[in-house]
């Protein structure tokens, strides 16, 4: 499936592995099940090491492990399930998550911004997706009127904040 | 550095700079582009519906309805005018007012919408987050600024929420709707532990704000009357803490039933202890600095925030004295329809929207260009949206209130009715929405139409009657002193009793149920023998509240169905 990131399409490298003993080689997603596999495989294997988060899941739990993560993946159940905003603000501002943030399952284009403010690296994108629809919704507003954890910079006065 | 307050700027609002109309329209633009989607079938139905409602858009029975946001239910009257002419224009010459000091329009065109929300945005208008899973308009008293009881105008925090909670990337697909009041009087006005955060402001000790903190209140299908969460917050972590709450709701918020979606259910699951805890973990670890509320912003929203000047001449309140005594009539509706004001020689006008046999919060274009006519001849252009649904002329000079009544009566703007038991609350019910079992107008006209003796509303005396047309309680029946509840009885309308209710006073209450459902006109005979009991047994000076809260139901229930 496509990858929007930075405002570009590329080709997702990325692989979520079920339940199984031996990870493949690659870049792989894991269940939080498999995170100790994942971890304990990390030196045998090739290839970048990453966690899907199922909305319901905590992400308190990943506190000892994300330095040894490179992306942990969000998934939406449906779009308006919005725990994903909150897990991935988290993962940001309280366990000071540095790798990609993907955000997966059913998500709407008009959410694309409120993803990104909350930490939101990556969205994978359902085939034969409208991209333009996408572009449109990043560049919709100039302003926002709260802080987030992207630091964007004040716009005049009160607590706005320049989103470009 | 504070700035000091533009005599140009709206009284009792925030005034839009470039930055905030830039954005009014990028939010217009954002729309046409999700009708234009929904339309080529690239959103399906399901999809754009959450978006239509976000932008205060609702299906209902016959048309579409348009729900615009009055922040905190301060409206200019200029922005007045432009409600009066959408009415006219887009709607059948009427509009009506809502419970969240809101204004709804029930006959509009989907085609007509962006054009309806560009007209708004001309007079910093929307209707942005007036439906939806999200943060709403946030409400706060009717007299604001005006009260002689307040310790501090709670508007310009009402406006800092309104702002952090505009388009919140972390708040807008919420497990259920989320409303917040704010009071800044010790008399709760505004319903506060009926709400998902209820705050009362007053001033600290280093004469900054702090705020009580209050959650998990609600009505709906599971009444709860919300619990504190916190004394003292203050002012600079206001939206930290805010923001604290509403992540562990949005975390642990049920998702699985939309009944109990809302954060009352939440509270009541974990118990009010777990969840503070879980609000403290989530507070002591967040980046403070970067959710502060700094002193300097506090003071640069409320330095657009026009101030009255108030020049009262010497002999006001001799001058109203005088013209009470006068006439009788005037004397009663004073007596009413007033509040008294912080300054001397003003005072604050309730206006009823309830006229004898009327719908509950209708108004026509033609009385809202009255109103915006006499907000700027008498109350420095402003004016109130209440929760029962009323208007309020802030700011009146004393001496000038006669004139102002006389232009009130010509216009059936009058009634001596506020706080009285035809100054009903009602939603819009089965005439209007697709959720009602019943329709909660016609018997809202027809109690209205019993009790419309002036003098027979007065021997009753302060009493508090909502209507909702379902469960869902937008009419507010548990908090009202006498509740009405439409229910469907085996495919007839019928309607629930309830008694006891109250959130307005200091003692906050649940209507309990009197008995089975009766029919409309059965209703109204019900009530009427309830008043009649109330008047037979009460002591002297008890308020109807107050004779219910002493006797119980057992009266009350003896008298509705014994000779039923």
């Amino acid at each position: 499936m496509p990858l929007l990131k930075n405002g570009q399409i590329q080709d997702d490298t990325w692989v979520v592995v079920s339940e199984q003993d031996t990870l493949p080689s690659g870049d792989i997603l894991v269940p939080l099940s498999q995170l100790d596999a994942g971890i304990g495989q990390k030196n045998g294997r090739e290839g970048r090491l990453g966690v899907v988060l199922a909305s319901g899941d905590e992400v308190e739990s990943l506190r000892n492990f994300v330095s040894q993560l490179d992306a942990v993946e969000v998934v939406f159940p449906v779009f308006r399930d919005g725990r994903g905003f909150t897990q991935a603000r988290a993962l940001r501002e309280h366990l000071r998550f540095a790798g990609d943030i993907r955000a997966s399952g059913h998500i709407l284009p008009d959410q694309y911004e409120f993803l990104l403010r909350c930490g939101v690296t990556d969205v994978v994108l359902p085939e034969g997706a409208d991209v333009a629809a996408w572009e449109r919704a990043h560049k919709a507003f100039t302003v926002a009127y709260q802080p987030s954890v992207q630091n964007e910079r004040a716009e005049g006065f009160a607590l706005r904040r320049r989103l470009f | 550095m504070p700035q000091t307050p533009h005599p140009a700027l709206s009284v009792g609002r925030y005034s839009y700079d470039a930055v905030d109309k830039a954005f009014l329209k990028q939010r217009i633009a954002q729309f046409r582009d999700q009708v234009a989607r929904r339309m080529s079938g690239e959103l399906t139905e399901e999809e754009f519906k959450p978006l239509r409602l976000m932008n205060g858009l609702y299906l209902q029975l016959h048309a579409y309805m348009l729900r615009v946001a009055i922040p905190y239910g301060v409206v200019s009257s200029s922005q007045m005018r432009t409600l009066a002419h959408i009415a006219e224009r887009y709607d059948r010459g009427y509009g009506h007012f809502t419970t969240r000091q809101n204004i709804q329009f029930n006959w509009i065109k989907l085609e007509d919408t962006p054009e309806i929300l560009e007209l708004l945005a001309e007079t910093e208008m929307h209707a942005i987050q007036t439906s939806g899973n999200c943060i709403r308009n946030v409400t706060a008293d009717q007299f604001a600024g005006a009260a002689s009881d307040e310790v501090l105008d709670p508007r310009v925090y009402a406006e800092i929420l309104r702002q952090w909670s505009t388009l919140h990337p972390e708040f807008t697909f919420l497990p259920r709707k989320f409303k917040i009041a704010i009071s800044g009087s010790p008399r709760d006005r505004v319903a506060a532990r009926f709400h998902d955060i209820g705050l009362k402001a007053h001033p600290g000790k280093d004469g900054r704000t702090v705020f009580e903190v209050y959650v998990g209140g609600g009505l709906g299908r599971t009444p709860v009357v919300g619990v504190k969460l916190c004394d003292d917050l203050p002012e600079e972590h206001l939206i930290a803490y805010l923001e604290a709450i509403l992540r562990v709701y949005n975390a642990f918020g049920r998702r699985d039933n939309i009944y109990k979606a809302r954060i009352k259910i939440l509270v009541q699951a974990l118990g009010a202890e777990k969840f503070l805890e879980h609000v403290n973990a989530e507070f002591a670890a967040m980046d403070k600095a970067r959710y502060k509320l700094p002193e300097s912003v506090v003071e640069d929203i409320r330095a657009r925030f026009g101030a009255p000047v108030f020049l009262p001449p010497e002999d006001a309140a001799e001058k109203l004295a005088h013209q009470r005594k006068a006439d009788q009539e005037f004397d009663a509706w004073v007596n009413t329809n007033t509040h008294q004001h912080k300054q001397p020689g003003y005072i604050s006008v309730t206006v009823s929207c309830k006229p004898p046999g009327g719908i509950p919060g209708d108004v026509t274009a033609e009385q809202m260009n009255v109103l915006a006519d006499l907000a700027d001849q008498y109350s420095f252009g402003e004016l109130r949206i209440t929760h029962v649904q009323n208007v309020v002329l802030g700011h009146v000079r004393q001496d000038a209130l006669y004139a102002l009544w006389k232009t009130l009566q010509t216009y059936a703007l009058a009634t001596a009715n506020a706080g009285f038991i035809t100054d009903i609350i009602a939603c819009p019910g089965l005439d209007y929405c697709s959720l009602a079992n019943a329709r909660s107008l016609p018997i809202s006209q027809k109690i209205s139409e019993r009790f419309s003796s002036p003098e027979l509303q007065r021997e009753i005396g302060t009493l508090r009657l909502n209507i909702s047309g379902c469960i869902n309680a937008c009419g507010h029946h548990h908090a009202g002193h006498i509740g009405i509840l439409g229910v469907d009885k085996r495919g007839q309308e019928a309607f629930q009793i309830t008694l006891g209710g109250a959130s307005d006073q200091s003692e906050v209450s649940i209507g309990q149920i009197l008995g089975s459902a009766l029919s409309e006109d059965e209703t109204v005979d019900a009530i009427a023998r309830i008043i009649d009991t109330y008047l037979a047994s009460r002591k002297a000076g008890e308020q109807f509240i107050e004779t219910c809260r002493r006797l119980g139901n057992a009266l009350f229930k003896d008298a509705v169905y014994a000779s039923a």
